[in-house]
């Protein structure tokens, strides 16, 4: 019968992680459960344990606006972003040298050496009526389009933040795959795009998954985007959260819909990961 | 070799030496003189901290400012509430926030006969609304803006302009944006609704007329934008006129060269008025004082008409005296001068000018509830 050891060594090495996560993610997330019960009086929270502020924001229409909007943003997201990634992802895990590679990842990497904010300001310059993108669509008689402040703005500064990240985790996904089954495949008689949907696709599926996850994870709970490019044009739910703390300082209101976006994610992680661990049914 | 390389090396290394040592011998003094630095915090909208105002007066005064910025009255109310009593020795509120900071108790009495009550440019100033309480002096006016119609000039005639109804102008449809905060707002289309100088204080009635009217311009809109945002959309074009705002951003936007300007339409317009209070509690209140006195004073308020984050206008005589002699150009882009077609002053004077207020019927959350309803609609 194994025996488990209790390792002292090992346990003193885990242990930062265990109280970082306990300080600093599971103590806010408790008290931000416990502030949606607050009340606000003369700008000031008080202690109270009441449902008013659940009760408030969940049978406010605009509150399930945002909520569905934010969601089938973040989903859109994810699937046009895990579609584009995917062949570069390809290209780089079987096309190309392994030094090649490297450098591909770098550059993936280097977009994020300069804030965030900074990129997405910078797409005022691109997708302005004045700016490059209609000057190049000037030359062959389009446009002008409208591209700032509408929904397409906030997807690419969804995939601004995304993509990036998304053909990395999907690079490593890829790469990490036995090469020996895809050239089994072939060897088979196995057809490319064959390959890619029977064999490529099911040995990277964790991967993929967890791409696909992350990339969720950030749109759902990125402001900067649909605030700056999507002019807030319907707002999403960290902008909601924003307005709400504005007027009369409500953060317990804000609250409960950071709670309701947590719940969400925690949901949306679960389902995924159940999806990219499941082991096929053997026939 | 080596004892040629260490003749070269020595000197140097005397002078490091002489330098360490004289660093050392002369550190305590340096200290002491950092140490005489008087320290004032100042919770304030963006740019009042800023090193165009302060930092002259900080050179002549050994003090030095050290700015907390906030983004709206509520904002700086938490600010307030959740710092324990005297870290603010310096605030700057809109003037529609000086009673509750008041009736909270977070600011201290001021003594009138140390400000220039007699030189002030109109007579609302001098007793202006929630400033005082009980013939005590809480807060100092210090300057104020109009807002109105905000538009691109290429897109807008001056004409069109001079009322509320372009913003609905088909043309503009998608190139309508909104500063995002419903206060100004839909101040502005109370306004438009003729509710005059009872804009803020709406029965159901005129309150749901209201809303009938703003959700009536939301097929117009293109977006609803922070201070950058704002600043960014007019520049480039995308919006072509601007609820919510006025010169506050427009002005800035104008000195650069961008062709946008604002103007108060005939249904009127609503003034931002900011002002000075002492922390309750502050152990600088003396520090504090003498600051108010050199910003009430004409070069303090040329620094503050010219202040690079966002203009304002002189509240004072001699202020205004002294902005047109250092800087004519400035005083004649915002129309600080006796006589000009929208002098802020006279605009005043004609009744066109409603002071900006929170709403007397309904709470600010009612309103801000609409507000959100308005941008998902």
């Amino acid at each position: 019968m194994a025996r488990t050891n209790f390792s002292g060594f090992a346990t003193t090495w885990r242990m930062p992680i265990i109280v970082w996560q306990v300080l600093f993610f599971l103590g806010p997330l408790l008290f931000m459960i416990a502030m949606s019960f607050f009340l606000v009086k003369n700008y000031r929270m008080v202690e109270a344990f009441e449902l008013k502020n659940w009760e408030k924001m969940l049978t406010r229409g605009y509150f399930w606006d945002s909520y569905i909007l934010t969601f089938w943003l973040a989903s859109l997201t994810t699937a046009v972003t895990s579609l584009l990634a995917f062949p570069a992802s390809f290209a780089l895990a079987f096309k190309v040298s392994p030094s090649v590679r490297r450098w591909a990842l770098f550059f993936l990497i280097i977009p994020f050496f300069t804030s965030y904010l900074v990129r997405i300001f910078s797409w005022y310059v691109i997708l302005a009526e004045s700016g490059v993108v209609n000057a190049l669509l000037a030359h062959i008689g389009l446009g002008p389009y409208t591209m700032l402040n509408t929904k397409f703005g906030t997807l690419v500064g969804y995939m601004t933040l995304t993509l990036p990240l998304v053909v990395v985790l999907q690079t490593f996904a890829l790469a990490n795959i036995d090469r020996n089954l895809v050239q089994a495949a072939h060897n088979l008689g196995c057809s490319p795009a064959r390959a890619i949907y029977a064999v490529i696709v099911p040995l990277a599926k964790t991967g993929l998954i967890v791409a696909a996850l992350f990339c969720f994870i950030l749109s759902f709970g990125d402001f900067v985007s649909p605030y700056y490019l999507g002019g807030s044009k319907p707002p999403t739910l960290p902008i909601l959260i924003i307005d709400t703390t504005k007027s009369g300082q409500q953060w317990p209101r804000a609250a409960v819909v950071a709670v309701v976006m947590m719940l969400t994610l925690i949901s949306i992680a679960f389902a995924a990961l159940a999806l990219a661990y499941r082991k096929r049914a053997s026939r | 070799m080596n004892d040629k390389k260490s003749q070269l090396m020595s000197p140097a290394r005397r002078k490091v030496l002489k330098a360490t040592g004289a660093a050392i011998i002369s550190a305590p003094y340096i200290s002491r003189s950092w140490a005489s630095v008087t320290e004032i915090n100042m919770l304030a909208w963006y740019g009042h901290g800023e090193p165009d105002v302060v930092a002259e007066y900080e050179a002549a005064n050994n003090v030095k400012f050290k700015p907390k910025y906030y983004a709206g009255g509520d904002n700086m109310l938490a600010l307030i509430a959740q710092s324990p009593p005297g870290t603010y020795d310096l605030i700057l509120s809109d003037a529609e926030f000086v009673q509750q900071l008041n009736a909270a108790g977070y600011i201290e009495e001021m003594n009138a006969a140390d400000y220039p009550f007699d030189d002030m440019l109109h007579e609302d100033f001098t007793k202006f609304p929630g400033h005082w309480k009980d013939d005590k002096l809480f807060s100092m006016m210090l300057r104020g803006g109009h807002l109105g119609v905000s538009y691109n000039t290429t897109a807008v005639t001056a004409e069109e302009a001079s009322s509320y109804q372009c913003f609905w102008k088909p043309e503009l449809k998608g190139k309508v944006g909104h500063f995002d905060w419903h206060l100004p707002n839909l101040g502005m289309m109370s306004l438009y609704d003729g509710n005059g100088a009872s804009l803020w204080d709406l029965d159901d009635d005129k309150w749901k007329k209201l809303q009938e009217t703003t959700t009536s311009l939301r097929p117009q809109v293109g977006g609803f934008f922070d201070y950058g945002g704002t600043f960014n959309s007019l520049k480039n074009g995308e919006m072509l006129a601007m609820c919510g705002i006025g010169d506050w951003i427009t002005g800035v936007l104008e000195k650069d060269g961008a062709p946008v300007a604002s103007v108060i339409p005939k249904e009127g317009g609503i003034q931002f008025t900011e002002s000075y209070s002492i922390g309750k509690g502050s152990e600088k209140a003396d520090e504090v004082k003498k600051f108010i006195q050199y910003m009430m004073s004409p070069e303090g308020q040329v620094k503050s008409a010219q202040m690079a984050a966002y203009p304002g206008f002189c509240v004072t005589k001699a202020g205004r005296a002294k902005l047109q002699e250092v800087d004519k150009q400035e005083a004649m882009r915002s129309h600080q001068i006796e006589g000009m077609a929208n002098d802020p002053i006279a605009l005043i004077n004609e009744g066109r000018i409603h002071y900006r207020d929170i709403p007397q019927q309904q709470t600010l959350e009612d309103w801000n509830d609409y507000w959100s309803e308005y941008k998902n609609a």
